[in-house]
């Protein structure tokens, strides 16, 4: 009884959420790895002007947004994973955390600024 | 009473001082990379994202992203981080099959571990070569 007590507030299933985004994200970053591998294996002399030109255009663009949104959700998930596992000082782990997803936020940021300066 | 836990095997945590008489299973192998090589990529990232800001900027600073290559602990790194996305890759893939409940007999599960080496290691190699200018 206690132990179903215990559980309750934990609710709304967010480890299934977790569980399911960290496959969905995966699935898109490997679909894009696909892609850019595919295209540098194609293009064998590779210069600034042909790399540029491939994302120049707005939905290169978008696909590049959303696969880095996918690697930074993904990565939040994995990293979070570790913290949990082996930092048990609860004010480390908040901080590291804190720190994880501000930096994630950050570097999504940063790739949008890269892309659209293209 | 006796105690019902008694004679029960207890199931711990393995610690670090026991990890070296540890045999760990091939598919542990699989496993604890892939938490290392994801953990490699994270650490790594701003590396990555501040080549691409490179390559992308201008002519010049992509003419400086080519000359950033030429230092070998830089191809070493990206070897490392090579590989780090390949087997992250394969073990995932793997990981999804055995979510869709395929392959998850010992035998099977076995098997396709070694098959995560078997294409992540040999594609590792070639972008090895790659990098220290073997197709050039």
């Amino acid at each position: 009884m206690s132990l179903r007590l215990r559980r309750a507030p934990a609710g709304a299933h967010y480890g299934v959420r977790d569980w399911l985004a960290q496959r969905v994200s995966a699935l898109i970053i490997l679909v894009f790895v696909l892609l850019v591998g595919g295209l540098l294996l194609l293009g064998r002399h590779l210069d600034y002007g042909a790399w540029a030109s491939v994302f120049a255009p707005v939905p290169m663009k978008l696909i590049t947004i959303l696969a880095v949104a996918a690697v930074a959700y993904h990565a939040w998930i994995g990293v979070r994973d570790i913290w949990m596992d082996y930092v048990k000082p609860a004010g480390l782990r908040l901080a590291l955390h804190v720190g994880t997803i501000l930096w994630l936020s950050y570097c999504l940021v940063w790739a949008v600024q890269i892309l659209w300066s293209v | 009473m006796t105690n019902p836990n008694a004679s029960r095997p207890q199931i711990r945590n393995i610690g670090f001082g026991e990890l070296r008489n540890y045999r760990l299973p091939l598919p542990g192998v699989v496993s604890i990379l892939h938490r290392i090589s994801g953990l490699l990529m994270f650490l790594f990232l701003p590396l990555l994202l501040w080549l691409f800001d490179l390559s992308l900027s201008s002519e010049r600073s992509f003419d400086r992203f080519l000359a950033f290559f030429d230092h070998f602990l830089v191809r070493g790194l990206l070897l490392l981080l090579g590989w780090a996305l390949l087997h992250h890759l394969c073990a995932g893939v793997r990981f999804l099959f055995l979510d869709l409940d395929m392959g998850v007999e010992r035998a099977a599960a076995r098997r396709s571990s070694w098959i995560v080496f078997a294409v992540s290691l040999p594609l590792s190699l070639v972008l090895g070569l790659f990098l220290f200018g073997a197709f050039s």
